[in-house]
């Protein structure tokens, strides 16, 4: 997994709210069987008319935004299905930060096996930061010191600890359960004098 | 320290927990389907890692899978593509597969109670959000993303935090004509749609006792719309006596060994809950979506709701967008919404006792000339069930189409979506933008209003068409 330093970028902000997962990306792309290549077809509807033509009105069809590391949005991003293609696609895109006031628990968590920043910030200040976009000006994104600077202001932001130092080292999940082999072993085999049911045998 | 049946199950799995309380839990059901489960064994196989315990693992095809005639094989190459992938990576990894021409094949979270793979007290999880199906059955189960579903295969365990505990009674009786679709579309419409995030929801109350298994199912089934990963019901003498016997049910000693197991599955009376609500079933009456969120939700003998009655900015905006995609003037009465096509099935109502409830008003009746109306069966096995009870002659007499099992028009991944701006009556979970087709305008219902709404050719009150 990518690890995830620092970011600066213009912002691209969608003043939308449950922001969904069909919409990042739709079902039709789901019939991949890689994880790459999504980014064309982020926001697919939202992006392209039924010929397949940009919007013009859409803001990552236009510049700066087509380039925009950070995105910002209305609350609860990222709800229903579990599609571990979303965080493909912002990745592809070149998205690996999103800024928001709440995302739901399986976007949330699905971010961080892509080496991408999910901050939670409070709706006034992602207000004060779209201003950012708006005037298509840079803002960076720190993920050791935990805070996005804005001009002459910045901003703390939390992050759980365990997660933060994951994106940090661009540690790879598996590898670090593996290494709790003992204790999975130890579990099973309690596992298998109380319910025995469960391995069936 | 009193506990709530989340609680227990929990602890109950804890492989190992670290001081900031990040968790490795231990998983005794994987679900895999054809979508989500390609790109897992990928990174298996290109970090030459195998599958701890293939035998706790079991796969279906459901989501791209064609709901017409599949004896001549799957036109469309992506989807043929993706369910030959799922089969040669369940044959090279051991895995049990329930393929295309098997009859046991349906929507994962249909196929997993009807096989007795789900069991209470479990860890059941899937590559698919409404996982928390079968926290019907008294087992956690959620959704999970497909580096998730590698991590599961790989290890038999899953990283995770614990949630906090929310509490939603319903008591008393439902009214004719009000379904377990109808709760939980009001009990999203009170919470909103991350009303539970981050929350464990348990189901209580008189009511929830009374439902039957499925229609259990159906409210935990939409938990996630509520914003919770996982919705669970303690599990009780109904849920026993539906396990007994299934194939993939504990049998003999072990059977014994698992009730009394199972009989000790229950929320202290005395646990806290860090959020609870309450919802009387009486004032419960059949529920229709207007918008293009499941919390946009109001009683069929309601109005489309207008943005200027709006004092947030956000929702106001919200409603404004949903109208206009929805092609709805605010104000308009809800039964004044002509609809083009009905869509009966999906994992959130497409069980034997879905098909009953909308056979049940369909009989000797006739769709509206208008109107095109599909029947999909949730699995093979409830195809089967439906024949045999002849139920598939009501609905085809009516006019419905009667198809093969799969999740179908309810995500539209394969042939069976709907046409920009075209208006469905649906029986699944999510009336997002473009969830059944681009453009498409979804009304999310319970079987029965799905079927009044078809013979109607309008949305309307299932209350009147009682047979």
């Amino acid at each position: 997994m990518q690890k995830f330093n620092t970011l600066k970028s213009i912002p691209a902000y969608l003043p939308i709210v449950n922001i969904d997962t069909d919409m990042i990306i739709p079902k039709q792309f789901l019939k991949t069987i890689k994880r790459t290549g999504l980014g064309k077809n982020l926001f697919f509807e939202m992006r392209y008319d039924e010929n397949g033509k940009e919007i013009k009105d859409f803001t990552l069809n236009n510049e700066p935004f087509k380039n925009s590391k950070i995105l910002i949005a209305g609350n609860n991003f990222g709800c229903g299905s579990s599609r571990e293609h979303a965080p493909w696609a912002l990745l592809d895109f070149g998205i690996t930060c999103v800024i928001s006031s709440s995302y739901a628990d399986i976007f949330y968590s699905n971010c961080f096996k892509n080496g991408i920043l999910p901050i939670i910030l409070r709706e006034e200040k992602i207000k004060e930061i779209s201003e950012y976009s708006n005037r298509k000006e840079e803002i960076s994104v720190d993920l050791n010191k935990q805070k996005i600077v804005y001009g002459n202001n910045e901003i703390k932001f939390d992050i759980d600890p365990f997660k933060k130092k994951c994106l940090l080292e661009g540690l790879d999940d598996i590898a670090l359960s593996l290494e709790k082999s003992k204790q999975i072993d130890f579990f099973e085999r309690r596992l298998k004098e109380k319910k025995p049911w469960i391995f069936n045998d | 320290m009193p506990t709530t049946l989340y609680d227990k199950i929990w602890n109950d799995h804890l492989v190992d927990q670290q001081n900031d309380g990040t968790s490795l839990l231990f998983v005794d059901r994987h679900l895999i389907h054809e979508v989500t489960s390609p790109q897992a064994f990928e990174g298996l196989r290109n970090s030459n890692r195998k599958v701890r315990h293939p035998n706790l693992t079991l796969a279906v095809v459901d989501h791209n899978i064609p709901t017409t005639d599949r004896s001549k094989g799957i036109d469309d190459e992506d989807s043929r593509i993706q369910i030959e992938t799922l089969d040669k990576n369940c044959k090279e990894f051991n895995i049990q597969l329930f393929g295309v021409h098997d009859k046991r094949q349906g929507i994962v979270h249909i196929v997993g109670p009807e096989q007795g793979f789900t069991q209470p007290g479990t860890v059941i999880v899937c590559g698919d959000s409404h996982t928390a199906t079968h926290g019907a059955f008294g087992s956690l189960a959620f959704g999970i993303g497909t580096s998730e579903v590698e991590h599961v295969l790989a290890t038999q365990t899953l990283v995770q935090k614990k949630a906090k505990n929310f509490r939603v009674n319903v008591n008393g009786k439902l009214a004719i004509g009000v379904t377990s679709k109808d709760v939980v579309l009001q009990i999203i419409g009170k919470i909103g749609t991350a009303g539970g995030t981050g929350y464990v929801i348990e189901y209580a109350g008189s009511l929830i006792s009374d439902l039957s298994v499925e229609n259990r199912m159906t409210i935990c089934n939409m938990t996630i719309e509520g914003g919770a990963r996982a919705g669970l019901i303690q599990p009780d003498q109904k849920i026993f006596d539906y396990l007994k016997d299934r194939p993939m049910s504990p049998k003999n000693e072990n059977w014994d060994k698992a009730l009394k197991y199972w009989k000790t599955l229950k929320t202290d009376s005395d646990a806290k809950f860090d959020k609870e609500i309450n919802l009387i079933a009486e004032d419960i009456v059949p529920m229709v979506t207007w918008g293009t969120s499941p919390q946009d939700v109001a009683p069929i003998d309601g109005k489309v709701p207008n943005p200027k009655d709006e004092s947030d900015i956000d929702r106001r905006n919200s409603i404004d967008r949903s109208l206009k995609y929805m092609g709805l003037e605010p104000d308009i009465a809800l039964k004044d919404i002509k609809i083009d096509t009905v869509f009966i099935g999906s994992c959130t109502n497409g069980r034997i006792e879905d098909l009953r409830e909308a056979a049940q008003i369909l009989k000797n009746k006739k769709k509206a000339a208008h109107v095109h109306a599909m029947v999909v069966p949730g699995s093979g096995l409830v195809k089967e069930q439906a024949e045999q009870e002849g139920l598939d002659k009501i609905f085809i007499n009516s006019g419905f189409e009667w198809r093969e099992p799969g999740c179908s028009m309810c995500l539209a991944m394969n042939a069976d979506k709907l046409k920009p701006e075209e208006r469905c009556a649906s029986t699944s979970n999510r009336n997002f933008e473009g969830r059944q087709g681009r453009g498409g305008r979804t009304h999310l219902v319970s079987p029965g209003m799905a079927a009044a709404a078809a013979i109607a050719g309008s949305l309307d009150d299932v209350r009147k068409y009682q047979n």
